[in-house]
């Protein structure tokens, strides 16, 4: 089953016309959400073209979820605009949007089998039965689902209740499906494997618009074109999905989306012409990228812990030494703690040496400065 | 040995356990099924002890038998598909739409269950009644020789009293039930397409039927057997079994007559009881 399939008019795509206007991109312009004197989102301007992902992801009470609901509709921006494609949405009630949705508790209808679960927003819509019944079948076969279409949610595990919640988000078409933490109730194992079927849908349906919320940075790393990271029910950074783990601009980002060691640098020379700046970090010089760094700036240089290495080679130019606290041995990987002059160093490696040094012996560390990145020590947010 | 000992010891347990059946068991023959035998024993019998079937059968055919069952089944289910109506409508804006105070209202439709069941009508005649504040207010503002509305002392006014009364015994698992239904499945639904009034239909009222028989009959069975309403409203020709019940045993004296209203009575209460416990047992109550 592709996304070829979807191509039938239904009413939801005649009466979702004044929603969708030319395109499927959201638009937030100063969005606001206030309860009372409290506000949680702070004015938000934010764009997501069409067929993007955006991954929101912050900590609880970051406001993703509100940034979400105000684009469904359930929560009413005390200030600014909601668009998506050409036509403005802050006032049109849910049902009159044109979305899909899927949440972290399915919100399957427990009395409905899976093809009226499927089904319920086209009937909804005021679709043909012939249109459903196509719509149905081939909503069910994209998630792999065609041979639970007459049971009941009960009867189904975990990810095939949300396989089937996807489905009926799918079946009415949307322009925009809004996912609010999808994964969550599912355990590790059945998680991963829903990111690389959600990965994969997306690739089958390339025109659809996804806005996906979500705490796990996983799950933004793996599925996300862009991600908006949320703090104080503010964007503390917002960028395509690599650039941002690469180049993170903040210290908030690089800890949130991913692992990262923050070394206290001091900026020694500019950053020059190949976007790398000299610094020093206690008496040690290294080598970072750099954005716009001034020699003086008190900075912090960010490495990864799968960026460090035992070894010496050529790329790994940069060098540190510190104390073996810890070894947690995890399978694939072996996590190592260190102490650098006081700063906690994690090491990630798949291949170590034979004969591990003891805890409390010093152990030299190398990276590559590709693998770094300056960031400005009080850039907090 | 020791394990023979070990199953040994709760079976003694059990059967000195056994006894405990026995106060609870004498107790409730002696005030509840041996009155209750007795009634149906006098059902059968003439006032000199002699069994008389045939008094049986002419009571169940009788005009003031058959009128007063209709008429105990009519206000009973028109009272109860009221009290359906106004609770559903009633719980869903207290449930699902948000306004301050909402909670307070709800607690204080609860205290209706509180109050004695003729409060209410006296309340309705103060209002409702010929000389209540509607007719007056009426009377005045158009010069109106005589009450213009007179619905009260009908089996209207007993229909509208019991809806009033009883309807908390609607709101109350309603709103139980509501508070059990995900809002993510309206959500859900809302942003599918459905508009509010399906949500209703398709969403909200699927998961409040066993709500919504458990607490139609409860009402039922406590309309059928409903006694103060109709006699305080006294309404003219409104006779129902436990009014007709009053009257034979109280003011005739027909004491066979009596009894064999009341194993009608009986047996129609008990039928609505098991219908209620079957489904306050799918509602998990």
């Amino acid at each position: 089953m592709s996304a070829a399939a979807f191509t039938g008019t239904s009413v939801m795509d005649i009466d979702a016309a004044k929603v969708r206007g030319a395109g499927s991109n959201v638009h937030f312009d100063k969005v606001s959400v206030a309860y009372g004197a409290h506000v949680v989102l702070h004015p938000l301007t934010l764009d997501i073209a069409p067929g993007e992902i955006l991954a929101m992801i912050g900590p609880s009470g970051s406001g993703k979820t509100t940034a979400l609901r105000a684009v469904a509709g359930f929560v009413r921006p005390a200030s600014g605009r909601i668009r998506i494609g050409a036509t403005d949405v802050t006032d049109l009630p849910p049902y009159e949007r044109g979305l899909g949705m899927v949440v972290q508790n399915y919100a399957l209808f427990p009395h409905m089998r899976v093809e009226d679960n499927v089904a319920f927003g086209l009937r909804a819509q005021g679709a043909d039965k012939a249109l459903i019944g196509e719509r149905i079948k081939d909503a069910l076969a994209t998630v792999g689902m065609s041979a639970y279409a007459r049971r009941y949610p009960r009867e189904l595990s975990g990810g095939q209740q949300q396989r089937v919640a996807i489905a009926r988000a799918l079946a009415v078409r949307p322009r925009v499906l809004l996912l609010d933490e999808p994964l969550s109730a599912l355990d590790a194992q059945i998680r991963r494997n829903m990111v690389e079927e959600i990965a994969r849908l997306h690739r089958s349906l390339p025109g659809l618009t996804i806005l996906y919320v979500t705490h796990d940075q996983t799950e933004a790393l793996t599925l996300a074109d862009k991600i908006a990271i949320m703090r104080d029910g503010r964007v503390c950074s917002h960028g395509p999905t690599t650039e941002l783990y690469r180049r993170p601009p903040n210290r908030f980002t690089a800890e949130f989306l991913g692992r990262a060691n923050l070394l206290p640098v001091t900026i020694a020379e500019a950053v020059g012409s190949k976007g790398f700046a000299t610094a020093r970090h206690g008496d040690v010089t290294l080598t970072g990228a750099g954005r716009d760094e001034k020699a003086g700036d008190k900075s912090l240089l960010c490495i990864r812990p799968q960026h460090l290495s035992l070894t010496a080679d050529s790329e790994h130019t940069n060098r540190i030494v510190g104390t073996l606290r810890e070894v947690h041995w995890q399978g694939e990987l072996t996590h190592l703690v260190l102490d650098v002059d006081g700063t906690p160093v994690r090491v990630s490696a798949t291949r170590l040496p034979i004969a591990l040094p003891e805890p409390g012996t010093k152990v030299p560390l190398f990276f590559a400065p590709a693998d770094t990145s300056l960031l400005p020590e009080d850039a907090g947010v | 040995m020791s394990d023979a000992v070990a199953i040994r010891a709760p079976v003694a347990r059990t059967e000195s356990g056994k006894f405990w059946i026995v106060p609870p068991a004498a107790l409730l023959a002696l005030l509840f099924f041996y009155p209750l035998a007795l009634i149906a024993r006098q059902a059968f019998l003439d006032d000199i002890g002699v069994a008389n079937v045939a008094e049986v059968i002419r009571v169940l055919h009788s005009r003031f038998f058959l009128n007063a069952l209709i008429n105990t089944v009519s206000i009973s289910i028109a009272a109860t598909a009221g009290c359906l109506v106004v609770g559903l409508v009633l719980a869903l804006i207290l449930a699902f739409v948000p306004f301050p105070g909402s909670g307070f209202i709800a607690r204080l439709i609860d205290t209706f269950i509180a109050l004695p069941t003729f409060l209410v009508t006296l309340a309705f005649t103060f209002l409702y009644g010929s000389a209540g504040m509607l007719n007056a207010g009426l009377m005045e503002t158009f010069s109106l020789p005589l009450p213009p509305v007179d619905f009260l002392y009908s089996a209207w006014g007993v229909i509208l009293a019991e809806i009033t009364v009883y309807t908390p015994f609607i709101l109350r698992p309603l709103l139980a039930a509501f508070s059990l239904v995900d809002r993510g499945q309206i959500e859900a639904a809302s942003v599918l397409g459905a508009r509010p009034f399906r949500i209703v239909r398709q969403v909200i009222l699927p998961a409040a039927i066993p709500a919504l028989i458990a607490g139609g009959s409860l009402c039922l069975l406590l309309t059928v057997n409903e006694f103060g309403i109709v006699l305080f409203i006294g309404a003219k020709g409104v006779i129902t079994l436990p009014l007709l019940i009053y009257g034979k045993a109280i003011q005739e004296s027909a004491y066979q007559v009596a009894c064999i209203i009341a194993v009608v009575n009986i047996a129609l209460s008990l039928g609505l009881f098991g219908l209620y416990r079957f489904a306050a047992g799918r509602l998990g109550a």
